[in-house]
């Protein structure tokens, strides 16, 4: 590509042809502020608040959508750039609600951040808020509230872009335009998955998760209530975000710590659950593959597909209706967790299920839509009583005074609160994939997987679709079926590269045995309930703090760790058996696609 | 009457079965049926597949495609700036009150549908309306009646 020079402030700089002005600024650390625009998203242009001067052009140019082109002299900061700038803001604030004291976004906003920067004052435009604007609380994840949109139309473009959904569209024109769903249906009632992709993109509180923290704190306060909280593997990587602490530290010790002084009776980890996802699943997929392999039985699917993430499960739902049988039957590591916090965890403590209340803070908004499934109460109570977000999980640490800096490390309790590294790695795209095939290969072979460390690189990394082979070779002679057999596996992430893998499983085209998805871009890591912002640098910071708490577990692989083995042997019985199929396995149901 | 299903197979034989058939085959829709139902909005998804979303955001942006059942005669009242001021605001009145309904509703006996509508080209001959596909223009708050009575004359 060819460079190109232009000035920007005074500043000469080189770019490469095609870059917008926006980030050619970006690169001499000018800032430039925007509200449309988002780095994971395509170019909108359409609020206009990001325009600087071009010498030589009367029209202030929009520099996110324009293209640095060579000579220009650039003014990024000037009066008429401020007073267009205060304008586009002061005209926004007009149609919009301003309840920042009543809103869940308040000191995390972009448009309260622009109005504080150009200090609108009330009275530039005179208010035309519709009136009578109703929120729609309709989905157990997403809450949706018209009055506080700027229509930047993020949200659509997220639910395109990413998750090729496109249960967002923006309808009608001029001022009446607004974001709806189809025929302006209640969220529970359209295709959306409740990835909550669109919350994380949203620059303002119009759209939100559901948020159900209250109810914990009730929980906790009542003294006949038991409250066991779990925390995924990607919230330890992001939550510090929040609490002051620079993008990718791991701060699963004082997390720990924080949810014991604010009052919960029992802290375990999720990734206890991944760890028993890996040993169901992987022995479904053993399964699968000798029925077909041996037994010649057509009736079996492959690939199988995983099922841990609730919002790829509602968009296959929804979207592939007629493929459900590629997906594990396993329940995610939240819901494993919930029906035996009921029961097992239950039963070795004494405790009466009906008092105990299970929380899982999760990265994910889906999560919550999960939790209230109908099916989800095998354990003959509700699995998981509520699901909250990093989110709404930091906000309580700020909301019971504690200073998080400070706080000191501490362990998780037992029992369910031992993991191995490989139910760390859910959280990161590809660390299903990974963690079930440190524990296959080893049941398969009696060896380790043949990489170094344990590492399967070849899984790892951002690519949207990415595949491995890996042959196996001398086998236990139990499983003699498999020699020589290239497992092929693959990973997607994001809902867009769900589609583009189950298109080719829909047209028979698929050789995979195994498929990892996840419904949001990076996995878990980059989930709809993490702290907002977050792109594609965020991500990648996120993604290598959970590697890092991989390598410092001194339990590398799920099979290995020992409250796994325990509850296989006084609760569960076998992988797949009566208890496990009845507590950990779940069924799947069509629904409409559009 | 045609049936929904053989507008859109029709319309995706003329111009294929991509997102650009879309808009023909709303317009062949309304030109039959004056309206587009919900269900037909799926089954227009489901033809192109693309999302019944976005078939409804590109069916609401036109003024001139409807999704509920409308009276035999729809009338559009100018409300661009020029009709506003040569009294676009009195015609209205008058055709709510000789109606008896309300901006954006229907008579009893499904004959009129009364709406507003972004500048219609007729700006030199405002106060302006259509009624269908025919304008009306120059109009007084005395023609009124007079052009209601000749449509319900019209009525068989
Ligand atoms: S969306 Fe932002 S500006 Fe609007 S009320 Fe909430 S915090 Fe304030
Ligand atoms: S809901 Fe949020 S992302 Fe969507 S248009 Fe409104 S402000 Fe933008
Ligand atoms: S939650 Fe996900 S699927 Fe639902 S509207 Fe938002 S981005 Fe689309
Ligand atoms: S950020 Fe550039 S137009 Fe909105």
């Amino acid at each position: 590509m060819s460079k190109i020079k232009l000035t920007i402030d005074s500043q000469l700089i080189e770019v490469e042809q095609g870059v917008t002005i926006l980030d050619a600024a970006k690169m001499i650390n000018v800032n430039i502020p925007t509200l449309c625009h988002h780095e994971d998203l395509c170019v909108s242009g359409n609020c206009r608040v990001c325009v600087v001067e071009v010498a030589g052009r009367e029209r202030l140019e929009a520099s996110c959508a324009t293209p640095a082109e060579e000579g220009m002299d650039i003014l990024t900061n000037s009066a008429k750039i401020r007073n267009a700038r205060k304008d586009v803001v002061s005209l926004l604030v007009s149609e919009h609600n301003t309840q920042c004291t009543t809103c869940y976004r308040n000191t995390n906003c972009e448009l309260q951040d622009l109005a504080a920067e150009y200090n609108v004052d009330g009275d530039k435009y005179m208010s035309v808020l519709k009136p009578n604007i109703e929120i729609d609380k309709s989905s157990w994840s997403i809450e949706k509230d018209d009055s506080k949109c700027i229509r930047c139309q993020r949200c659509v473009r997220t639910c395109a872009e990413l998750q090729h959904v496109n249960a967002l569209t923006a309808s009608h024109k001029g001022h009446e335009m607004k974001i709806s769903t189809f025929m302006d249906l209640p969220f529970n009632e359209v295709v959306c998955t409740n990835c909550g992709q669109c919350v994380n993109h949203c620059p303002t509180g119009a759209l939100t998760e559901r948020r159900y923290f209250d109810n914990v704190w009730e929980a906790i306060g009542d003294p006949d209530k038991h409250v066991v909280m779990n925390t995924a593997p990607s919230v330890r990587v992001a939550l510090g975000e929040m609490l002051g602490f620079e993008v990718g530290t791991r701060v699963t010790g004082k997390m720990v710590t924080a949810m014991r002084k604010m009052g919960a009776d029992s802290i375990l980890d999720t990734d206890f659950s991944a760890d028993l996802t890996i040993i169901e699943e992987g022995n479904e997929l053993l399964t699968r593959l000798k029925k077909a392999l041996v037994d010649g039985d057509t009736s079996v699917k492959l690939p199988m597909i995983t099922s841990c993430s609730p919002g790829w499960v509602k968009f296959i739902e929804h979207m592939f209706p007629e493929h459900l049988g590629h997906l594990s039957t396993c329940k995610s590591p939240q819901q494993m967790f919930g029906a035996l916090t009921k029961t097992y965890y239950a039963e070795q403590k004494g405790l009466d299920p009906k008092d105990i209340v299970s929380v899982a803070i999760m990265p994910c908004a889906a999560k919550k839509y999960e939790a209230n499934r109908p099916e989800m109460n095998d354990s003959g109570y509700r699995d998981i009583d509520a699901g909250l977000t990093t989110r709404e999980f930091g906000l309580m640490i700020k909301q019971a005074g504690l200073d998080f800096k400070n706080l000191e490390d501490s362990d998780f309790d037992s029992i369910m609160g031992e993991s191995s590294g490989a139910g760390v790695i859910f959280g990161a795209t590809g660390g299903v994939m990974e963690a079930a095939l440190r524990t296959a290969y080893a049941v398969v072979t009696g060896r380790d997987v043949p990489f170094e460390n344990l590492n399967i690189t070849a899984v790892r990394g951002t690519e949207g679709i990415r595949n491995a082979s890996i042959k196996i070779e001398d086998c236990l002679p139990e499983w003699n079926f498999l020699e020589g057999v290239d497992l092929n596996v693959a990973v997607a992430h994001g809902l867009k590269n769900a589609r583009i893998i189950m298109d080719e499983v829909a047209a028979g085209k698929s050789n995979y045995h195994f498929i990892e998805v996840m419904g949001c871009p990076g996995g878990c890591i980059g989930g709809g309930g993490q702290p907002i912002p977050t792109n594609a640098e965020i991500r990648a910071k996120r993604i290598e703090a959970i590697y890092e708490e991989d390598m410092s577990k001194p339990i590398r692989k799920s099979h290995e760790n020992p409250e796994i083995v325990k509850i296989y042997k006084e609760f569960l019985g076998e992988p797949l058996g009566e208890k496990s199929h009845h507590l950990l396995h779940t069924h799947y149901r069509k629904r409409n696609r559009y | 009457m045609l049936e929904v299903a053989n507008i859109i197979e029709a319309k995706i034989e003329q111009y294929g079965r991509e997102r650009q058939a879309l808009i023909p085959i709303l317009q062949g829709i309304i030109a039959d049926k004056n309206f587009i139902a919900k269900d037909d909005m799926v089954l227009i998804a489901k033809e192109l597949d693309i999302s019944a979303a976005d078939v409804y955001g590109t069916a609401s942006f036109f003024s001139f495609i409807e999704d509920e059942r409308k009276g035999k005669y729809v009338i559009r009242v100018c409300k661009s700036i020029t009709c506003d001021m040569k009294n676009r605001r009195g015609i209205l009145a008058s055709l709510e009150k000789e109606l008896r309904i309300k901006l954006g509703e229907t008579t009893h006996d499904n004959l009129f549908t009364l709406h507003d509508v972004n500048c219609i080209g007729l700006c030199d001959q405002g106060p302006a309306m259509l009624i269908n596909d025919e304008p009306y223009t120059h109009l007084t708050v005395e023609k009124i009646p007079i052009i209601l009575r000749e449509k319900r004359n019209q009525k068989n």
